[in-house]
């Protein structure tokens, strides 16, 4: 301790500060607590964060992309090989790692926001959120900008309904995967008359055996459009609060049984639900599953339409070859394939001529290739602003928490 | 630092004091562990709890404030549910107890003559575990439907009014709860109750006490640590359960207990301060029941 001190007055200071810290006992419990407290800050500190910037692409030397995306989503063998995704790897000879990480946009939100606040890699390069989701991640600029040079099936094969839309125009940051309905399916043998307005939902032959989504947007979509609102159009609190107080009063007379996301399908199977509302491909994929048991409508009034999205966080270190893959999934035909596995709505132009050839019915299903009918009758939920997503929010969890 | 503590000096000198240090120094990966993974983010939770929202902020931003009325809006919006959740732990430590207790009683006490059935049983008590949590609560969900044989049976005998139903109740929660802690109950009781000394009960018997008055008087007091530790085991973890009483399990609207709420506000509502503050609301009461507990029952001895 008797080396001389530095020259430079600055350095000089700091070496004698060191010194005279003494290392007591509790100096050092008392210096572990400050510690704490800094690295807790550090950890919890909001504000005065930069703008983030795309990370560096090793796409050219590392053949591989990874893509996180939701069950039931792909086309898949018995054997747990993905067809379409091994013509991927066969045609640009990148290796594609499929993940089914997401169950739920929040909680997958809740995994990733983190790493997507500073940057960094999330461990997929590319994942499939839905449409209000990549709407806030695009708010927050969490996102990496698309560069269509790499994907001419987009610009050739997009469809033009999806090409603006008010979160991302001119589709800078995300592209969607699939599209689907929220409507009403029932249980055939029970309600043999079936369905077809969301006030049915209401009879009292049917108390204590209705189900409803945990998302918003779905279930105050399919109630909101029942009151004659225009959910894609310039609607407030009066709308929003009269679709919720047909909600709180259904959930208080016990008419509606329970509110939940992914796995309605169960109270379907073992019939504590007897009629809900549904997303559209789920129940093909259930008849198909459990015995063809149940049946799904697009309400009279009709339905949200909703799109999950394809996008590329800032993190993410294979971006090219992620935008390869999308653009894999812009053709036609490897469209068509998807399609005729999930049930749900290709955005690829010439998917459903794809598709006739290989299954001639899959192009009159109305939830794969609706018909401007069927289109008409459905509404996109309008982006909402922050400050509507908050109390919103705020008020349907509030009703899924009985508070 | 420390190695330099070994080299410098003679032993005979620094004896004690280097006794010390080495306690420290094995003491240190503890020490650290616990900050790293306690203290730190207890302290970030505390900090979490007094945020304030940032003004015209986003969804999920939050700054560093002091915020205390984050509790105040936590205990009247939330105190429904906080009750609940105690309330339903109360009956679920309760309904595991009275269940245990025999369990416990026979595989400790009455099997001894018999060795293999006191294992074989000890493993039947233990075996479920063998089995995710998860997929057992989901079980008991297609058990207890409202098509299923249990609620249809019971609907045949009228003991049920045709239009009710069970799951999504409070009572399958409170069922789920007691089913799922049962075995936390009962090692614990047995762990005790296998050391009883059953001259004490003879004894009891020999001075003329009633078989239930020895129980009560002898059996009981004695086996108070095992009902301790059995309670405690149960019931802290089962007031902050967010598996039960959550609508994809035996849960409903209705059920929502504390764990489903910090569950809710932190994930989807993405409000970080109101789900911080009800977690250290959770943790505060418990830890004042558990003391309140363990005086009362004069155990101390296991603090």
């Amino acid at each position: 301790m008797t080396r001389p001190l530095p020259q430079d007055p600055m350095l000089r200071r700091l070496v004698l500060q060191a010194q005279q810290a003494q290392f007591s006992r509790r100096n050092v419990l008392k210096g572990m607590g400050v510690g704490a407290a800094a690295l807790t800050l550090a950890a919890c500190s909001s504000g005065g964060q930069s703008e983030l910037s795309p990370a560096t692409d090793v796409s050219d030397t590392e053949k591989v992309v990874r893509w996180d995306n939701w069950s039931y989503y792909l086309d898949v063998t018995d054997g747990g090989d993905y067809p379409s995704l091994d013509m991927f790897e066969a045609a640009t000879g990148i290796k594609p790692t499929y993940t089914e990480a997401i169950d739920d946009n929040n909680s997958y939100y809740g995994k990733i926001k983190d790493q997507l606040k500073l940057g960094q890699d999330i461990g997929a390069d590319i994942a499939c959120m839905t449409d209000f989701m990549v709407s806030r991640l695009i708010r927050f600029g969490y996102l990496a900008p698309l560069d269509y040079a790499n994907m001419p099936n987009v610009t050739a094969n997009l469809v033009p309904a999806l090409k603006d839309l008010d979160y991302d125009p001119g589709r800078k940051f995300t592209l969607p995967w699939q599209g689907g309905f929220a409507g009403i399916a029932w249980n055939k043998k029970a309600l043999p008359g079936g369905l077809t307005s969301v006030s049915d939902l209401w009879d009292p032959s049917l108390k204590g055996r209705v189900g409803v989504l945990s998302e918003l947007r779905d279930t105050m979509g399919c109630l909101m459009l029942d009151q004659g609102t225009d959910i894609s159009g310039d609607w407030g609190d009066d709308e929003f609060d009269q679709a919720m107080a047909v909600l709180s009063e259904n959930v208080a007379n016990g008419q509606i049984r329970n509110i939940k996301g992914n796995s309605y399908s169960e109270d379907l199977q073992n019939e504590d639900t007897l009629a809900a509302i549904v997303w559209s491909g789920d129940i093909t994929m259930l008849n198909e599953e459990a015995g063809d048991r149940w049946e799904f409508a697009l309400p009279a009034k009709g339905g949200p339409l909703w799109n999950d999205n394809f996008m590329i966080p800032m993190g993410a270190t294979h971006k090219k070859n992620a935008e390869m893959l999308i653009n894999h999934y812009y053709d036609p035909e490897i469209a068509a394939i998807v399609a005729a596995y999930v049930n749900y709505i290709p955005p690829v132009v010439g998917a459903k001529e794809a598709a006739i050839a290989i299954d001639p019915e899959l192009a009159e299903n109305q939830l794969i290739f609706p018909n401007d009918e069927t289109l008409a009758n459905s509404k996109v939920f309008r982006t909402l602003t922050s400050e509507e997503e908050q109390k919103y929010g705020a008020e349907f969890q509030a009703l899924i928490l009985g508070a | 630092m420390a190695f330099a503590a070994f080299a410098t000096g003679t032993a005979k000198e620094q004896a004690p004091r280097r006794k010390s240090r080495i306690a420290l120094l094995l003491l240190l990966p503890g020490i650290l562990y616990m900050m790293l993974f306690f203290l730190v983010p207890l302290v970030s939770l505390v900090m979490t709890s007094l945020q304030a929202p940032v003004e015209f902020g986003d969804i999920g931003e939050y700054e560093t404030a002091f915020r205390w009325e984050n509790y105040v809006v936590a205990i009247s919006t939330y105190g429904e549910h906080i009750l609940r959740s105690f309330g339903y732990a109360l009956m679920a430590t309760i309904f595991a107890l009275l269940f245990s207790y025999p369990l416990a009683y026979f595989i400790g006490v009455k099997a001894r003559p018999w060795p293999l059935l006191q294992k074989l049983m000890l493993v039947m008590v233990i075996a479920p575990f063998f089995i995710s949590f998860l997929l057992r609560t989901l079980a008991w969900k297609s058990l207890l439907s409202d098509e299923g044989f249990l609620v249809s049976s019971l609907k045949a005998l009228s003991l049920m009014a045709p239009d009710a139903h069970f799951t999504g109740t409070g009572a399958a929660v409170v069922f789920g709860l007691t089913y799922n802690f049962i075995p936390f109950m009962t090692l614990p009781l047995y762990a005790n109750l296998e050391r009883l000394d059953t001259r004490l009960v003879e004894a009891g018997g020999d001075l003329y006490a009633r078989p239930a008055t020895t129980f009560f008087k002898v059996t009981v007091p004695l086996s108070m640590p095992g009902i301790v530790s059995g309670v405690l085991l149960t019931f802290i973890p089962a007031a902050g359960d967010y598996i039960n009483a959550s609508p994809q399990f035996l849960g409903g609207p209705s059920t929502a207990m504390i764990g489903n709420v910090i569950e809710s506000n932190f994930l989807v509502t993405n409000n970080y301060p109101a789900a911080a503050s009800l977690s250290i609301i959770l943790m505060a009461v418990i830890l004042v029941m558990v003391v309140v507990y363990i005086k009362r029952s004069g155990t101390e001895d296991l603090l």
